[in-house]
């Protein structure tokens, strides 16, 4: 039998669904990098959250390492750097264990995210 | 450097200019008003290219399929041709049948339109007057409870729209309305939802629009608003607001005086600190937000950090003209093609 992918054992769209209110909400309340999110356009900005965690799922996802570069570069030039890049990880982390993830699929999301450092702090 | 055809004419516009700016710069006579992509006064049509979503949001199907834009929001990449969108909203005249001081500086306008229209409680109308200058006005009446449409207008130092409404237009006086436009509006289901309504200054008509539609749709759960104002005599609707109170248990008032004048028994603070201090889990709730930008976009983004769905926060900002990109030379927003 062919294994499951980590997006469908995580559940799906039906996951990220669920986790996204929860990761925006304590990226928006946190101060040290709640200003590279803060928009106008909320509803905007929650859909490219889904983004992101449907690509730290291992989902369905068109993005390149570039499309991140080009995605951040903006960000990088405003000062985007590891303490918010890692700011992000720990929010991504706490979601998924509120959420009750096992330990073992926490640590495949993580790994998928952290993969992506280089190109979202444009190096 | 792309090309804008309107009017037989061309014109260049820069790189990251939007098709407003760039013809406003050339000084074409073209209607806008917030440009920030809410009004819709600026609407225009390209024939050939189609559009961005983000220079669509908010327009009725059928206009976003034949090509109808807001100017304001598009930054053209390639040439557009164009063609002028002034009437594809138009709903008729309508005559002023009341007008009443409701307080100082905020005027409430009763108007009979020329023929009846559709439209939902909540949603705004431009009135544009002839020689074509366009303002947005939030309705606060009911299509189910009342025939005539309902507009409060504030006064605004120098504003030309509001200062022609105090000092000029009477009984009798007609300005063209169109529209119906926004999404600010109740809608049937989960009759037991919580409602939260904020609402400063004028930001108070569509919310009592939407109060009386929600109560008279027979919605049971608690709504609780708050009118803010720098002073009391701003908070313009209270003995109607109390008298609605009284006639439903379930819909509650709160006039909250956010300088520091004389409160007459309202609350002390800002409306958004104060229902945020009286609602700290707004799980569930159902949320509007109108009145002045600063105020709805900092308290949407409250609401949604104390337990709100984004989908079930509604919101109204009163986009002003923003005055410190207006090109230099006036005349700009009068518009050339009559109706004919
Ligand atoms: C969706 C929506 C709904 C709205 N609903 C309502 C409503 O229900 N009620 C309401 O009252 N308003 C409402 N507005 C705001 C309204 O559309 C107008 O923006 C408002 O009436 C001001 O228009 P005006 O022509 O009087 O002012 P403008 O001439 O457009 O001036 C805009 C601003 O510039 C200032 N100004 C103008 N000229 C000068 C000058 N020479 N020097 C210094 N300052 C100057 C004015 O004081 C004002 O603050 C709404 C806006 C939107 C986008
Ligand atoms: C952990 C690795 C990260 C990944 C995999 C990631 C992924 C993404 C993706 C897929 C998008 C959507 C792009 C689009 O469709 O336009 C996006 C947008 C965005 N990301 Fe990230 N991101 C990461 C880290 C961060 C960090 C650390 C920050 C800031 C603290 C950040 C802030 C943003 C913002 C603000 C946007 C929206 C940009 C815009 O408005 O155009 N991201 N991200």
């Amino acid at each position: 039998m062919v294994k499951k992918s980590l997006y469908d054992r995580l559940g799906g769209e039906a996951a990220v669904d669920a986790a996204v209110d929860i990761f925006y909400r304590k990226v928006l309340a946190d101060d040290t990098i709640s200003r590279f999110f803060d928009s106008v356009d909320m509803d905007g900005q929650r859909a490219k959250q889904k983004a992101f965690l449907t690509m730290a799922f291992g989902g369905p996802n068109a993005y390149t390492g570039k499309d991140l570069r080009n995605a951040h570069a903006r960000l990088v030039s405003q000062g985007l750097g590891d303490e918010h890049f890692d700011a992000v990880a720990k929010h991504l982390e706490a979601t998924l264990k509120q959420l009750k993830v096992a330990p073992a699929l926490i640590k495949e999301v993580m790994t998928i995210a952290g993969s992506t450092r280089k190109d979202v702090l444009g190096r | 450097m792309p090309l804008l055809e309107l009017d037989g004419a061309r014109y260049p516009a820069d790189a990251s200019e939007t098709v407003l700016d760039a013809l406003l710069r050339h000084a074409v006579p073209v209607p806008y008003s917030c440009r920030k992509g809410v009004c819709q006064a600026c609407l225009l049509k390209s024939e050939g290219s189609a559009p961005p979503a983000q220079a669509q949001r908010g327009l009725r199907a059928g206009l976003r399929e034949r090509g109808f834009f807001l100017a304001c929001q598009w930054v053209p990449r390639g040439d557009l041709r164009l063609a002028r969108a002034d009437n594809a909203q138009f709903l008729g005249n309508a005559m002023v049948v009341g007008k009443e001081l409701l307080a100082a500086n905020v005027c409430r306008l009763t108007l009979q339109p020329s023929r009846p229209f559709d439209y939902r409680a909540g949603q705004f109308v431009n009135l544009r007057r002839a020689d074509g200058t366009v303002r947005s006005y939030s309705l606060a009446s009911v299509p189910a409870l009342e025939r005539r449409l309902e507009v409060h207008v504030k006064r605004y130092a120098g504003g030309a729209m509001s200062g022609w409404i105090f000092d000029s237009l009477e009984c009798g006086g007609e300005v063209e309305l169109l529209g119906p436009l926004g999404d600010c509006v109740y809608r049937a289901g989960r009759p037991d939802q919580s409602i939260l309504m904020i609402g400063t200054g004028t930001g108070l008509a569509p919310l009592i629009g939407i109060a009386r539609d929600a109560l008279d749709s027979g919605h049971r759960g608690e709504i609780h608003l708050y009118h803010g104002d720098a002073e009391l005599q701003g908070l313009y609707a209270r003995s109607q607001l109390q008298a609605l109170a009284a006639e439903h248990r379930n819909f509650h008032f709160h006039g909250c005086v956010s300088g520091d004048g004389p409160l007459g028994g309202c609350l002390r603070g800002r409306a958004s600190d104060i229902a945020f201090a009286e609602h700290p889990d707004l799980t569930d709730w159902r949320v509007f937000l109108c009145g002045s930008p600063s105020m709805v976009h900092e308290a949407k983004k409250a609401c949604y950090l104390f337990g709100a769905a984004l989908a079930d926060i509604h919101a109204d900002p009163f986009e002003l003209k923003d005055l410190r990109h207006a090109p230099a030379h006036g005349a700009t927003e009068a518009r050339t093609d009559r109706r004919d």
